[in-house]
């Protein structure tokens, strides 16, 4: 890990009011959805992940037969699909949709993939309005940040940042309490909603055999984004296609459970196309922006290609210890946790930030609450030898690997262990009264051992080794 | 080109073909309950009152009628074009808009209600829910806009959930271009996780079952 990563987490675990916010809201997020997938609630919590799993499996397995017959489904219903291969495609897209249609104003939904290709940025730089519309995403815009969360972005701001925040950038008397903030908010957006041209969202899910795209919320941002401006545009990873609507049945039980303890979100949205002549509102065009900026490559690794699974709950951040100490702004990309600590070295390369798959304690948590049953502490074990092996090609880490050669050599050779055992038992400094061994002499507290020592301590060597033990019990037993 | 592109790294990936026919889907999983009317009646509405929605029941249209009379007590409100709500007589109310066909009006008269007014084309038991399809006879946006929400549903409409639903309906795309499920009145936490409703959407709903 670089300075700069750890300078920022020392800080964040520095801030009292920041560890006590994240630790209060993944742990009340922890607790409803404990609720609502304990077996009295939801006995069939277990086979609908299996039949999550094994959906998710099955689509991306023939990913090029859905992708065309949700295109296809699309076109009958007077949409459009759009194929997009990164970011920089998709903001063209938007831009000349804009020009043609002399468009001015972006209204948006919440959306973790327009995050990651930094779709708002782009816009701007075409000279469009983009406002975020969902109330946390909004106020980690005007803040100029990233959201914090995958489901909750503002998790880190108080209501008295939130009062500061709109006070300065909307000119209104300070507010401190939610309820006026959000009506403040309402009256802003509305407004914006009202005169926006083009409504951008993300998706949940993209039902192959309907064209439709389904939409989870609980505000009605996304709603509206979807029914105010004359033109909807989704842009969605290509992995999110599912096979039938029927399929909802699985997942958006498991989805609403595992983000927010919902058995159901508020507003659940599925729609398949603009607006149809005998209904009377809704937008008049509709297209269907398909991304691919990566995940092609993940589509292509065997292994691995069950990181596309996720449905973005956010449930696995929520039970990370890493993340809950943390947050999510140290990780290197905008999805954190322990899904980022996947997904972000195979996006961007393992040498990018080679410590991410190593920030985690290999708990297990994450994949016993996955909704789809993604094996994230087995990735990560993965990425971390992919991790290893680059390094090595580019000569790196010579002397940590020379040390885990001679470890080896060590542990193949009992007797040469054993003495070993008993020089470091003798030459062993004094620990602290607990008898951990916290670092080394000052002499010797430099380079590689001060590295080491810096994240580790070393537990008292007992009086006597197990080989003596295991020896003197042998001629008990003889006697 | 980007689709062809795409398809050809998918196809790759993957060890496809062009044309080559998917492997069998894993059959879908949809598990319907017995439950008579009666109960599929109490659960709604348990549902809807833990999501701080209201519920009441009348005997008949008539009834449904003078109930929503006293509730909006003459404030402006839009009524969606469903034959029900005229069968309850609630679109010849004096303070009720309705009839609408023109989405610019429709939005206009939506933004100044303090009520929206809407059957519902399906309910769902086991969550609280509304089902919405847009058509001529329900608009979107009346469901959404106005502050508060009421919905008159026949109790026939209440399924036992999102199962039988799409068990029934398994193509709401041949329907309609949108299909909305209504759980609760709109709502947030995402300011410091405490709760505020009426966001964006009603921050207050009410179901009346006929």
């Amino acid at each position: 890990m670089n300075g700069a990563y750890q300078q920022k987490i020392h800080q964040t675990l520095a801030d009292p009011r920041l560890q006590s916010a994240i630790y209060a809201a993944s742990g009340r997020l922890m607790d409803h959805r404990k609720h609502v997938v304990a077996a009295d609630a939801l006995p069939d919590y277990q086979e609908l992940r299996t039949q999550a799993h094994r959906i998710k499996q099955h689509t991306l397995e023939n990913l090029d037969h859905y992708l065309e017959q949700f295109e296809s489904n699309l076109a009958a219903h007077g949409g459009q699909v759009v194929y997009a291969r990164d970011g920089g495609e998709v903001a063209d897209f938007l831009a000349e949709l804009a020009r043609q249609k002399q468009a001015r104003l972006v209204v948006k939904s919440k959306s973790m993939t327009t995050e990651e290709i930094e779709l708002n940025d782009r816009l701007e730089r075409h000279n469009l309005e983009v406002v975020e519309t969902d109330l946390g995403e909004y106020i980690v815009q005007l803040a100029g940040e990233r959201p914090y969360h995958i489901v909750a972005p503002a998790l880190h701001k108080t209501r008295y940042d939130v009062a500061e925040l709109f006070s300065r950038r909307l000119g209104v008397a300070h507010e401190t309490a939610p309820e006026k903030q959000t009506k403040i908010a309402r009256a802003v957006l509305r407004q914006k909603f009202l005169a926006a041209d083009i409504g951008v969202t993300g998706a949940n899910f993209l039902v192959a055999d309907s064209g439709a795209v389904v939409l989870v919320e609980n505000e009605g941002n996304v709603r509206l984004t979807t029914t105010a401006p004359r033109i909807h545009v989704t842009v969605a990873g290509i992995e999110k296609i599912i096979p039938r609507a029927q399929d909802l049945a699985v997942f958006l039980k498991l989805l609403g459970r595992s983000a927010t303890g919902q058995p159901l979100t508020v507003y659940t949205s599925f729609l398949s196309g603009p607006r149809r002549v005998q209904e009377i509102d809704g937008p008049l065009e509709f297209y269907v922006v398909l991304l691919d900026n990566g995940r092609t490559r993940l589509l292509a690794d065997r292994d691995k290609r069950q990181s596309l699974y996720c449905i973005r709950c956010g449930a696995c951040l929520n039970y990370c210890p890493v993340y809950r100490k943390i947050g999510g702004h140290n990780y290197p990309w905008v999805y954190s946790g322990p899904i980022g600590a996947i997904i972000t070295p195979q996006y961007l390369g393992v040498s990018r930030d080679p410590w991410l798959p190593f920030a985690s304690s290999l708990c297990g948590a994450c994949a016993e609450v996955c909704p789809v049953k993604i094996d994230i502490p087995e990735l990560l074990l993965e990425l971390r030898s992919e991790v290893k092996k680059a390094q090595a090609r580019e000569g790196q880490d010579r002397l940590e690997r020379l040390g885990f050669r001679i470890w080896a050599w060590v542990m193949r050779h009992p007797r040469i262990y054993e003495m070993l055992g008993l020089v470091g038992a003798a030459v062993m400094p004094e620990g602290e009264s607990s008898g951990w061994l916290r670092g080394v002499p000052a002499l010797l507290n430099r380079g590689p051992l001060r590295a080491w020592f810096s994240q580790r301590d070393l537990p008292p060597l007992p009086a006597r080794s197990f080989r003596q033990v295991w020896r003197a019990r042998a001629r008990v037993v003889q006697d | 080109m980007p689709r062809e592109h795409i398809l050809h790294k998918v196809r790759t990936a993957l060890g496809r073909r062009v044309g080559q026919p998917p492997a069998t889907a894993p059959p879908a999983r949809l598990r319907i309950p017995e439950m008579d009317p009666e109960a599929r009646i109490a659960r709604f509405f348990q549902e809807i009152q833990k999501l701080a929605g209201r519920t009441s029941r009348v005997g008949s249209p008539a009834e449904a009628g003078a109930q929503v009379e006293a509730l909006i007590a003459g404030r402006p409100a839009v009524a969606s074009n469903a034959a029900f709500l005229r069968q309850c007589g609630i679109t010849s109310l004096p303070s009720v808009r309705t009839d609408f066909n023109d989405a610019g009006e429709l939005c206009a008269a939506c933004a100044s209600a303090e009520f929206g007014i809407t059957s519902a084309d399906y309910a769902l038991a086991d969550t609280g829910t509304l089902v919405m399809l847009s058509s001529l006879q329900e608009a979107r946006l009346i469901s959404l806009l106005p502050p508060v929400h009421l919905a008159i549903v026949p109790h026939g409409k209440i399924l036992t959930g999102l199962d039988e639903l799409l068990a029934g309906l398994p193509q709401p795309a041949g329907h309609s271009s949108s299909m909305v499920l209504i759980t609760g009145p709109s709502r947030t936490a995402d300011i410091e996780q405490i709760l505020v409703r009426g966001v964006h959407g009603p921050g207050e709903i009410h179901v009346i079952v006929v």
